[in-house]
């Protein structure tokens, strides 16, 4: 089907990113995986593409325009490798890059996020506590109030990118209970009282570098509190949905790639005296791969649209990350379904989706916690 | 100095192509299409020469239908300076290509005319050749490595034997072999900027050469279908079968 967006430089970005991925990850992605690690040299390589500079001004290294559609191609042509560990860790970046570009000084935002989006130094949000996730309200962390600056107490965990990072933007309570209270800092990477542990044993992306971080009495100058105290969770609602938009493309490729593996090997493979792909069984698990990724892409292109047209489709962010995670898990269930045996080994992508699908219905935004909101923006 | 970079529009190298069934071709039907491999090694190259400061413009040419328009938007993007395209949607064939790249060299009067050695369409290695003749200038194909010193182009060849080394004037022509360099991706910005810079539209006509093919094309057909091979148990045996059943001994 023709794609009714598509312009020139949409198409030429796409191609430039996959003739990167083809090149630069694919060949490695299982050797990276394997290894739980992959060069800096690719932060600085994606970055010199353009991926980490969107909505943020060229004065800071950005790309001086938004495109949700150029989001949303990069975000599935990245993730059709099914490395995902690796586009983890690269991509972490952008959902803190925007925190930093919206509140802290211009003194920061000019030291900081050229370095970041350039992919010269990594970046990471810091949410997540061993307490709870999606229920960010109830955040534990603290930050005194210490002469010109601020004391943090506290620990973050699951973070991505959360070791190799050089900054974080962190949240931490700073007032009362609830939302109001939380406000936004930037720590530097080697700040007294900050350290950081890895986090091992992943059921997926291997590749990527995840940290629980500890700040013990961290001192934080003042000048990197980012935005009014109290405020910050509300002005960084915009960035989840970013994270969204980012998360529900990367489920698309996922669900692409599986689709498309799986219609190689039924080509290929013979049981019973012809091609897998002759057997109605199967080529009925394809169309309905096929039907609810055509879908998910559909609905991906609305709202890439929308959010072109200047508005934040909140509801519909919610919803389709839950139906890109969906679509990906019942893709790669499917496709590992038709690759039979040859998709249970280690080392094709495949069995990395199947693996890795879980976290796309965790992270960012539970499965459950999106339902939730959806229905709340729909104002019910 | 003023590079040329003649580019062709190709079937990308990734696509498995198919014969149409009347073995006329090989079906372009919704394929995906991108530039030579061997023509963004040139790019590179001129854009490499340019950011030594050896190179002040690089001008891309393509020669083909609408779409090609597509794979100079893509050489501008990695870093050259301005196109021409020069539309057509008919066949043409090195000794066409290489005579409308002759007037434009007349027009253009770049010091350094750098192609492809090939095209992965149609394999015929002849365009840069016949530029040279034509222009008579001198040339350095199959160039893996390409030096200025001063007026002289010193040119790294990778021939049969091994490696060869030749030195002429300008202007001149290069050929590009696989390991001059690795070609850059076009970067997001740049393809941005890409759609601001120049791009001329010309047709055949403006050149005044008749694109009539010289070759008539037969007959397209799949290569065969590779054959199981047989295990051999002694080294006796493998000799034997290669001097009584394969006659190659």
């Amino acid at each position: 089907m023709q794609n009714p967006f598509d312009t020139a430089e949409r198409k030429a970005f796409r191609e430039s990113v996959e003739a990167f991925v083809a090149r630069e990850i694919a060949p490695f992605a299982n050797e990276w995986d394997e290894a739980g690690d992959f060069p800096w040299e690719l932060h600085r390589q994606a970055g010199a593409l353009g991926l980490f500079g969107f909505g943020i001004d060229e004065a800071y290294g950005g790309l001086g325009f938004d495109d949700a559609f150029m989001r949303m191609d990069s975000g599935v042509t990245l993730a059709y490798t099914g490395a995902g560990g690796v586009n983890a860790s690269l991509g972490c970046r952008n959902i803190m890059t925007g925190p930093i570009a919206k509140l802290a000084s211009e003194e920061i935002r000019r030291a900081v996020l050229p370095e970041i989006i350039s992919g010269r130094e990594g970046g990471a949000l810091a949410m997540t506590e061993p307490s709870g996730g999606s229920d960010l309200s109830r955040m534990k962390t603290r930050a005194v109030r210490d002469g010109q600056g601020w004391r943090i107490s506290g620990e973050k965990t699951f973070i991505t990118g959360g070791m190799k990072a050089r900054w974080y933007v962190v949240g931490a309570r700073t007032g009362s209970e609830g939302f109001g209270g939380i406000s936004l800092f930037l720590v530097e990477a080697g700040s007294q009282g900050f350290n950081r542990t890895p986090i091992k044993n992943k059921m997926g992306w291997w590749a990527s570098d995840t940290a629980t971080l500890h700040f013990d009495d961290c001192y934080v100058p003042a000048g990197n509190q980012l935005g009014e105290e109290g405020l910050c969770l509300l002005a960084i609602m915009e960035n989840f949905n970013f994270e969204r938009l980012a998360l529900a493309s990367g489920c698309l490729g996922m669900a692409k790639r599986c689709l498309d593996d799986a219609i190689g090997w039924a080509k290929e493979r013979e049981t019973f005296g012809k091609p897998l792909i002759r057997h109605q069984v199967i080529r009925h698990k394809i169309a309905d791969m096929s039907m609810r990724i055509d879908a998910l892409e559909a609905y991906l292109r609305a709202i890439a649209w929308t959010m072109n047209e200047g508005e934040m489709p909140a509801a519909e962010l919610a919803k389709v990350k839950v139906l890109g995670s969906t679509t990906a898990e019942f893709c790669a269930s499917e496709a590992m379904q038709i690759l039979g045996g040859a998709g249970y080994l280690r080392g094709q992508a495949i069995e990395r989706i199947y693996r890795e699908v879980k976290v796309m219905a965790i992270g960012g935004g539970s499965e459950e916690i999106m339902r939730d909101l959806a229905v709340k923006q729909m104002g019910l | 100095m003023k590079i040329l970079v003649p580019v062709k529009r190709v079937v990308d190298y990734n696509v498995k192509v198919r014969v149409k069934p009347d073995q006329t071709g090989v079906d372009l039907a919704n394929v995906k299409m991108s530039m030579n491999p061997f023509c963004e090694i040139a790019v590179e190259e001129a854009i490499r020469m340019k950011e030594k400061g050896l190179a002040e413009e690089i001008v891309v040419v393509s020669i083909g239908p609408a779409g090609a328009q597509e794979t100079i938007r893509t050489a501008l993007a990695m870093g050259a300076d301005r196109g021409i395209h020069v539309t057509t949607d008919a066949i043409v064939e090195p000794l066409a290509v290489a005579k409308i790249l002759a007037k434009i060299a007349g027009e253009e009067s770049p010091e350094l005319i750098i192609l492809g050695k090939q095209a992965i369409d149609d394999d015929a290695n002849a365009t840069g050749q016949m530029l040279g003749a034509l222009l008579g200038w001198p040339q350095g194909t199959f160039a893996s490595k390409v030096e200025k010193d001063g007026d002289t182009l010193k040119v790294t060849r990778e021939i049969d034997g091994g490696l060869q080394t030749v030195s002429f004037g300008l202007p001149a022509i290069v050929t590009t072999d696989l390991r001059l360099n690795e070609p850059r991706y076009a970067s997001l910005p740049n393809i941005m900027k890409a759609k601001r810079k120049p791009i001329d539209a010309k047709a055949p006509e403006d050149y005044g050469v008749d694109l009539t093919p010289r070759l008539e094309v037969l007959k397209v057909a799949e290569p065969p279908k590779r054959q199981g091979g047989v295990k051999v148990e002694t080294v006796a045996e493998l000799v034997s079968k290669l001097k009584n059943e394969a006659g190659v001994l």
